[in-house]
């Protein structure tokens, strides 16, 4: 876990650094200083368990053990991107790791990870679904839709709520009437928990249990992580609606030399072999970004592509779909 | 050959891809006890069981955007919205999610559901009477159905339902009671964007769906009476991909063409249609593209002022003999 957040810090680093060097292009949302919330939930649940996120879904797509190489490819817009550089920094995502993407409306996926959890239950699946989503996303309509479908069905889903103070630029008490989202799920009579967003251990715990009770059979549960974004909004944010001893405050809370000195302290690790795992890390990083930069961009040619997985050419003679369902979209080729 | 109605088809059409699929699940407001809006899904429930006939909160963006993910677990998600009306609450689940999935995210996964919902209008006001198939169509990632006849509204839902992509099936409310032929093959698919020659004729193309199709028919059988003028009347009946060969032949042979729908006239359906023709068929054309279409007004509940605004199988009647 020590290890999973500092490869997400020092992704984010060098994400950073190449949007300042126009490599990256729109928007950039990183994931610095809530790594913990990542880690420690995905570490709590099964790696097939279906995960949807919100747009700032690096993180996450590390901490699922995405290729860190596609996942920068991605940012740069490259064909051996995940999303072969049709998705972008808000969109990332890799079926093969179970991982069903960042999503950008925000909110929006709300409703889909229950849907996908409904399919669990109705297939017997032992799956569940995890969902993240930020403070911002409970004044939405489609959080409560989503919500409250969740609760009426009995789904095996587990919301998480990263609760940072700040939906873009407004603060938590602008954009709500109840501090603790946790109030959010009493509504749905859904069991919920407030936990240490900064304590990957808290996080794991808490997940932990969450998991447990949704694939008993027992329905949705809520995590609230308490957590913060040492960066702004984006890359584009000046961070004119937040003070900076705020900020120092919550950097004093870091995940990551937290949890180090927890690992030093319980003598499971040494000083020496964390800082051996962070040069790691550089030096892989290093690798990614350069492998990232030097891999083909997306043939224009294909830009048409994709855009049904049964396109339909009016010209064409007819196809008979015949009797049997059309294949599954499971097998996907890459390549341009 | 047997008849059927159109919602009869509607029904039996969901009724048999339940039989044939156990995936296919449907899942509406009030599509259980109360039968739907329109008494489509009526005794449905009874026989698939509430697990696979939903009964949903009044949600439309939550309806839809379950639906997605239902049909990302694996399941074949039929979602009723009660009336084209209330899918304006779901825009954003079947613009930015249901149709982008499949390319924004490389291929990875297809999004394989269909939302039924209704066009239509009576009295209803203002907020009940609209028509945005336009709006659809005007989205890659979809594909838009709107079948005029019994036969086309079965064996097209057939086809939405087995096809792997998000379809948006429009229904229209006052074609629920009307008859018509059906196959003898009960299962026979009707492929998506393939339009139908439904009158062959030699003098005017009229390019029709949904329920101005009927219009169209009513208005070419008047203009051969009275005129000795033949109209081919084309049913599109799928609004993405638009059939254009099937438009552009015709248009080759008649040099005229008249296009008729429902929804507004500024930016509505046709208006998309006529610029793609006159791409397609210019040099062909004897006359300009004309078009039957809703005046930009709101639908007024008085009966009169509703009726001024309907478009009309005279209005068709008008607008073929302004070309001759």
């Amino acid at each position: 876990m020590y290890r999973q957040m500092v490869l997400i810090r020092h992704f984010e680093e060098h994400a950073a650094e190449a949007y300042a060097q126009a490599k990256i292009g729109g928007f950039l949302h990183l994931y610095i200083g809530e790594e913990a919330v990542a880690v420690g939930a995905l570490a709590a649940a099964r790696p097939t368990d279906p995960l949807l996120t919100h747009y700032r879904d690096h993180g996450y797509a590390l901490a699922r053990g995405c290729d860190p190489t596609r996942c920068m490819a991605e940012l740069f817009g490259r064909a051996t991107g995940l999303s072969r550089g049709r998705g972008g920094s808000m969109h990332l995502a890799d079926r093969s790791r179970h991982f069903w993407g960042g999503h950008a409306i925000v909110g929006s996926h709300i409703p889909i990870g229950t849907g996908m959890a409904y399919a669990a239950k109705y297939h017997r699946r032992e799956d569940v679904v995890l969902e993240f989503f930020g403070d911002g996303a409970t004044g939405n309509g489609i959080f409560h839709e989503g919500l409250n479908m969740a609760a009426l069905w009995k789904v095996p889903v587990v919301f998480i709520c990263e609760n940072n103070l700040y939906g873009m630029g407004a603060t938590l008490a602008e954009e709500s009437p109840v501090k603790d989202m946790v109030i959010r799920a009493e509504g749905y009579t859904m069991p919920a928990r407030q936990c240490d967003g900064m304590d990957v251990l808290a996080v794991y715990e808490t997940v932990q249990a969450a998991c447990a009770h949704a694939r008993g059979g027992n329905g949705p549960f809520f995590v609230e992580c308490l957590t913060y974004r040492f960066r702004g909004h984006s890359m584009a944010d000046p961070e004119l609606y937040r003070d900076k001893e705020e900020v120092q405050r919550w950097r004093a809370l870091d995940p990551i030399p937290r949890f180090g000195a927890r690992l030093v302290a319980e003598r499971l690790c040494t000083e020496r072999e964390l800082t051996a795992i962070n040069e790691q890390v550089e030096q892989e990083m290093l690798q990614v970004v350069a492998a990232a930069d030097a891999a083909p961009v997306p043939d224009p040619a294909t830009v048409a592509e994709m855009i049904y997985a049964n396109p339909i050419d009016p010209a064409a003679p007819v196809m008979a779909l015949g009797a049997a369902p059309p294949p599954a979209p499971a097998a996907v080729l890459l390549g341009e | 050959m047997a008849a059927s109605t159109y919602r009869e088809a509607v029904r039996s059409a969901l009724r048999e891809e339940m039989e044939r699929d156990p995936d296919v699940i449907l899942l509406g407001e009030s599509i259980t006890g109360y039968g739907g809006s329109y008494a489509v899904t009526r005794g449905l429930v009874e026989e698939f069981g509430s697990h696979r006939v939903m009964e949903t909160p009044i949600a439309e963006a939550g309806i839809v955007g379950f639906a997605v993910g239902a049909a990302m677990g694996g399941l074949r998600p039929v979602a009723e919205l009660m009336t084209v009306n209330f899918a304006l609450l779901a825009l954003d689940q079947i613009v930015n999610s249901a149709a982008k999935f499949h390319y924004m995210f490389g291929g990875q996964w297809s999004v394989p559901m269909v939302v039924r919902t209704v066009s239509g209008f009576g009295q209803l006001g203002a907020t009940h009477s609209q028509s945005f198939e336009g709006w659809f169509a005007s989205v890659p990632g979809l594909k838009v159905v709107m079948p005029a006849t019994p036969a086309d509204a079965k064996g097209l839902l057939l086809s939405a339902i087995r096809d792997p992509d998000p379809v948006i099936f429009i229904e229209h409310s006052l074609l629920y009671s009307t008859r018509g032929p059906m196959p003898d093959d009960p299962a026979a698919l009707v492929p998506i964007g393939r339009a139908r020659v439904a009158r062959a004729g030699t003098d005017v193309t009229v390019v029709a769906y949904s329920r101005m199709l009927l219009q169209a028919l009513q208005a070419a059988e008047a203009l051969e009476r009275e005129d000795g003028c033949q109209c081919e009347v084309i049913d599109l009946r799928t609004l993405r991909p638009v059939d254009y060969p099937t438009v552009a032949a015709s248009v080759r042979r008649t040099h005229r063409v008249v296009l008729c729908g429902e929804d507004w006239r500024s930016g509505g359906f046709g208006a998309a249609l006529l610029a793609e023709l006159q791409d397609l068929c210019f040099d062909d054309l004897d006359a300009p593209i004309a078009r039957v279409a809703m005046r930009d007004v709101p639908l007024p509940y008085a009966r009169n002022l509703e009726q001024a605004l309907l478009p009309s199988s005279e209005q068709v009647v008008e607008t073929v003999r302004s070309l001759l």
